[in-house]
Parts: C-alpha cells; structure tokens; sequence
C-alpha cells in the first residue's frame, strides 16, 4: 500500500459551497484561443484558461457544448477524428502541445484518459491494467505495478483472485475503476476523464469521486460531467462552456462562459448564464 | 384466465374490441408467407437430396470396400489393375494444397486486412473492398490457367535448384488456390476487426499505444474469432477447389511433400473421374460417391465450426 490515505470521506460530504484551497501555482495546461472545427463547423471557439497542477478542473455546460472536444485536445485524441482541426494556442508545462516535432503517442503517454462508456479490452483483467506499462515499456515487476494500479484504483480486493477473468464479467462500475486502473498503472502526470460516472449508480460514483480526490495528490485531473453536485464535491476549478450562435444564427458553437475557483462559480457567479445553468433554470 | 375470458371481460368495452380486430383476413400476406416458407423448403429440400444421393453412392461403395481400409489405405489405384481404394494419398493431396494456400493467404489476407481496417484512408477502402468482392468472383479456370501457364513457369525461374520434374506441381498450385482465397479472408477478416467498437481504439490510443500496436495488440485479438472463421472458410474453399487443382496440380495419386510433385487431391479425382469414361455402376465409379461424401462431411465440420466462432464473436461485447 503506497500513500496513505487522504480523509476523502470528509470532503465529499462538505457542503458544496464551502471554499476549498486551490493551489494555484503549477500551470499543467495553457489554453490561448483555442478554437476546434469539425470540417467547416465550429465545435468551441476562442477557449483561453489554464489547467493547475494537482487540481481538479471541472468542465460544465449543456450538451453539445464541446466539453467533449475540448478535453479530448488535451491528449491530441482529436487527431484521430481526421476531419477535427485544432486552432489557438496549447501549451502543456509551457511547450507547444500542437508543435510539430511532437508525437502524439509520446503525448498520450503522459495525459491519460477515462471515457464515458467503460471500455475495458476483451482481454483479462490483469492484462487490461498490464496494457499501458507494456506499452511504455515501463522498468519493475509487472505484477506489483498491476496491483498497485488496482489498489489504488479500489478496486483490487474485489479482483485479486480474478485477475485472469475476462474484464467483461465486471459490473459496469468495476469496469469504469478498472479503466481508471489501467489509467494511472502507467504513472500519467494528467488525468482526463470525460463523463466517468454518467453511466454508474451512486455508490459507484461516490466511490469514483472518492478516488479521484485522493488521485488529485499525484495528478492534475480534468472532469468532465453533467452532474453539477459532482462537480461542486470534487473539482477546485470549474470552467462552465455554453453554446452560442454565430451572428448569422447559422452555426452553433461552443464557448468559455466563465472560469473560476469552484466556490466561486456555484457561489457568487460572475455571468448571469452560470447563475441560470447551475440553478437550473436553462440546459 | 384464458383470452377468451379476457375477452368476454372487457365486453363492455364493444366497441374497442371491435377496433382491435383486422379488419380483413388478410390474404396477400399468407400467400407471401406460403410462397417464402416454399422456397426456404425447396433450398432445404435440395441440400437433403444432394446429401442422400452421395450416401447412396458411398453405401454402395463400402459394400465393396470396407471403411478402414478405405480411410487407412495408403495406395489410391481405382482404375487400375489390381484396384486399390486407401484413399489417404489423395487426402494428403489436398492438405498439401490447403497448406500452401494458407501459406499464402494468412500473411497476405491477414495484412491486407488489417490495413484496410486500421491504416487505409476511406478513400482507398472505397475503392478497394468493392474491388475485393469482384476479385472473389473470378472464375477459377482463369486462375488455373494463370497458374499453369504463368505461375508454374515463374515458381521454375525463382526456384532452379528445386527438381521441377512435371509440368504441374502442387505447390504452385496451392499457392494459386491461396491468392484465390485471399480477398475472401481479407474481406471477412476486414469486416471482423472493423466492427470491433472504435472505444477498444479509443481506450488504446489513450494510454499511448501505437498504431501498430492498437491493430495488432488489441483490434486484432478482439477479433480473433472472426478472422479465425474467415481462415476457416479460406480453407473449406480450398479443399473444395477443383479446377485450379486440377490444371495446375496434375492427377498423380502419390504422398508427397515435395512442393513440384504432381499430386492428386479429393476433388481432383472426383473432376477426373466423373469427367472420364467410367461405366455406371463399377467400385470405380461409386469411388466418387464416397470420396464426395468424405469431402462433404470435412467441409461441413469446418464451415459449422466457422459458424460457432463468428457467433462467439458476435457475443464477444456483450
Ligand atoms: N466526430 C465529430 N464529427 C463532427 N462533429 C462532431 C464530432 N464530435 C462532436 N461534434 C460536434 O461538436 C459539437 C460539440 O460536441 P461535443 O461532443 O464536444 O459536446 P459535449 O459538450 O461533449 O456534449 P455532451 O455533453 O452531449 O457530451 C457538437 O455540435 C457535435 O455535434
Ligand atoms: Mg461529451
């Protein structure tokens, strides 16, 4: 067993407005303008913020926003969208996320990422975790990365005498910290994850949140979710997106609303649109 | 409760009863029905009749010869004085045939696939999975004459130091079986790994793997049982071949790995003989009978074998 364990338990009950201590100091991501289009359509335009170390980092908006197209800049998994073209300026630790002597793969490898759909391989347990350190050709005993990578996900007491099971035979929750198992086996320095709890029951979810907040000591953490209670427990930053029109009303785009400590943006809005989509009142 | 209690419940209800009841008996539709269910019978019926003639035909045989020394025998002599009826030479014939085709059509089928699912651009795969499909139509008397008149002479100038003894042999021969079976297990394994769902990709290209290594680490596996089944039907269409093994491969019955060797295989007696002058109602001519219903039951088992993995595969997300 690795780190001690952080009273998770205590922070997620606080009430949702107390303020939380935001270490504003490391920038992990610098966003400036950045703008995204699908072929000719704009998917979020001019995005200008920057993403703190070992913070969480919400991001909240209505559907279709670009939370989606947004996090997934983060990794470079919209080169795989062929017709996805990324504008603006990205700078991960200050260089260049979209120079052009950098690798994707290498920058993958780093910045990992949990989807909103488990998608663990149709492969065992073990070798699901066992993926990315294989792949990085990380040095040490594989079988003590796997289980610590499972222990530290919560989920290696339910799984230590099944690790040669296929991972299709876990509840969907199970699947989801497998997937943030295998996430964080190969030691990433950013964690993305894009609606991890929207397809899971509340206890799974908790326990999710529970373990995003004890991951936050070692990793910088950007969330996706439409869940505004979530983002209120566990995020220090929250960044709310909303779609606009263009001047013409022909096109919809996604755009930064508002940037701010948690407690700031659920508390004391500065746009009357946060105040209207938290309260509930548009989305 | 039966319905008609149901029924006669609700009575009260009149007139939505009456609503939900057709409002003519339909009979184009039980006419369609009839005709379709005739047709399904027919195509069934068919099979039977295909499968009862054979085994009439091999019954007779094996009143003649008996099954294990036709199953262990190893000199295939039917027409011959003293007649002999082992038909392992002929089988190994066709192994040897199914061996080289693999030989080709695993690597080549297998990398055209993955580089249709994972590598090539919509563009290329537009134009070329159609192309494949064609390319499965070919009639084989085309590639057998490719292969004789082609194949055969280059197979010699690639390979002078190997004793090229015939005109025909059986390793040029199943190598042209093999690019015939290629766009099928192309085709198939293609659709295989393509319907492996993009968030395995996803997940994979997340934690920095490679191209390469997603399509061979993980597509790849997901797909095993697909692509499996379409090496499985590769092989059945290669046992199967007849006329490419015929023109290419010659007619020797004999046991033999040796590549330029002329061998005869199961359906290349069959062409042979049911081709020949051979009177009706000889031990020679029930042979075909019985080496046709060997092939029959060969082919069934590895296209129901095919059947289970493509189901199992199917299953595989949940
Ligand atoms: N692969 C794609 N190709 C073309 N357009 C896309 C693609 N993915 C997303 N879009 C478009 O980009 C816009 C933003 O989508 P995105 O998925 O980022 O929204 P989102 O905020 O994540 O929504 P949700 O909350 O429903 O997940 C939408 O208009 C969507 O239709
Ligand atoms: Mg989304």
């Amino acid at each position: 067993m690795p780190v001690p364990m952080p009273d998770t338990r205590e922070l997620t009950v606080r009430p949702a407005a107390a303020a939380k201590e935001v270490h504003r100091v490391d920038k992990t991501f610098e966003l400036r303008r950045v703008s995204v289009r699908y072929g000719d359509n704009p998917a979020v335009k001019d995005v200008s913020m920057d993403i703190f170390h070992k913070n969480i980092t919400a991001l909240i908006g209505p559907s279709g926003c670009g939370k989606s197209t947004l996090i997934r800049c983060l990794n470079r998994m919209n080169d795989l969208i062929p017709s996805a073209r990324v504008e603006g300026e990205l700078r991960y630790h200050g260089e260049d996320l979209y120079g052009s002597r950098v690798d994707p793969v290498q920058v993958r490898k780093l910045i990992g990422m949990v989807f909103q759909k488990p998608n663990p391989f149709p492969k065992s347990i073990f070798d699901n975790v066992a993926f990315g350190p294989r792949t990085i050709g990380m040095k040490g005993d594989i079988r003590e990365i796997v289980e610590n990578a499972l222990r530290r996900a919560g989920l290696w007491n339910e799984v230590k005498n099944r690790l040669k099971d296929n991972a299709y035979g876990l509840s969907g929750g199970q699947q989801q910290r497998l997937c943030i198992a295998r996430a964080i086996a190969t030691e990433p320095d950013v964690i993305l994850m894009d609606e991890p709890c929207s397809a899971l029951d509340p206890i799974s979810t908790a326990r999710i949140e529970d373990l995003m907040l004890e991951l936050k000591e070692r990793y910088s953490i950007v969330i996706v979710t439409h869940n505004m209670q979530q983002a209120a427990r566990v995020s220090d930053m929250t960044a709310f997106l909303m779609v606009e029109l263009t001047a013409d009303e022909k096109t919809r785009y996604g755009e930064l609303i508002e940037y701010d400590d948690t407690s700031k943006v659920f508390t004391n809005p500065a746009d009357s649109r946060t105040e209207d989509y938290i309260s509930g009142k548009v989305g | 409760m039966t319905a008609h209690d149901i029924a006669a419940s609700g009575a009260g209800a009149g007139s939505l009863r009456r609503s939900l009841e057709a409002a003519s008996p339909r009979y184009g539709e039980r006419a369609i029905r009839a005709f379709l269910v005739g047709c399904a019978a027919f195509s069934v019926l068919v099979t039977i009749g295909i499968v009862l003639s054979l085994l009439f035909g091999a019954i007779d045989f094996f009143r003649a010869v008996p099954v294990l020394d036709f199953l262990t025998g190893t000199d295939w002599a039917p027409g011959f004085e003293p007649a002999a009826f082992g038909v392992l030479p002929i089988v190994v014939g066709t192994l040897n045939i199914v061996f080289w085709a693999l030989a080709v059509a695993v690597p080549v089928g297998l990398l055209s696939a993955i580089y249709l699912a994972e590598y090539a651009p919509a563009r290329v795969r537009r134009v070329v999975k159609p192309m494949l499909e064609v390319l499965e139509g070919i009639p084989t008397v085309a590639i057998g004459l490719w292969g004789l008149f082609f194949l055969r002479p280059l197979a010699e100038d690639l390979f002078p130091f190997l004793a090229w003894s015939t005109p025909h042999a059986v390793g040029v021969a199943g190598v042209a079986v093999g690019l015939l079976i290629v766009p099928l297990v192309a085709s198939v394994s293609d659709d295989a790994m393509r319907s492996v769902p993009g968030s395995l990709r996803e997940g994979a290209y997340a934690l920095g793997a490679s191209k390469l290594r997603v399509s061979l680490r993980v597509v790849l596996p997901a797909a095993v049982s697909g692509v499996v089944a379409s090496l499985v039907l590769g092989v059945s269409r290669a046992v199967g071949e007849t006329m490419v093994v015929l023109m290419v491969a010659g007619a020797r019955p004999q046991i033999s790995v040796d590549p330029t060797a002329s061998v005869q295989t199961v359906t290349g007696h069959i062409g042979t003989t049911a081709t020949g002058d051979i009177s009706t109602g000889t031990t020679d001519y029930y042979t075909i009978f019985a080496v046709g219903a060997l092939l029959f039951v060969l082919t069934l088992a590895m296209n129901m074998f095919a059947i289970r993995l493509v189901r199992r595969f199917r299953e595989v997300y949940e």
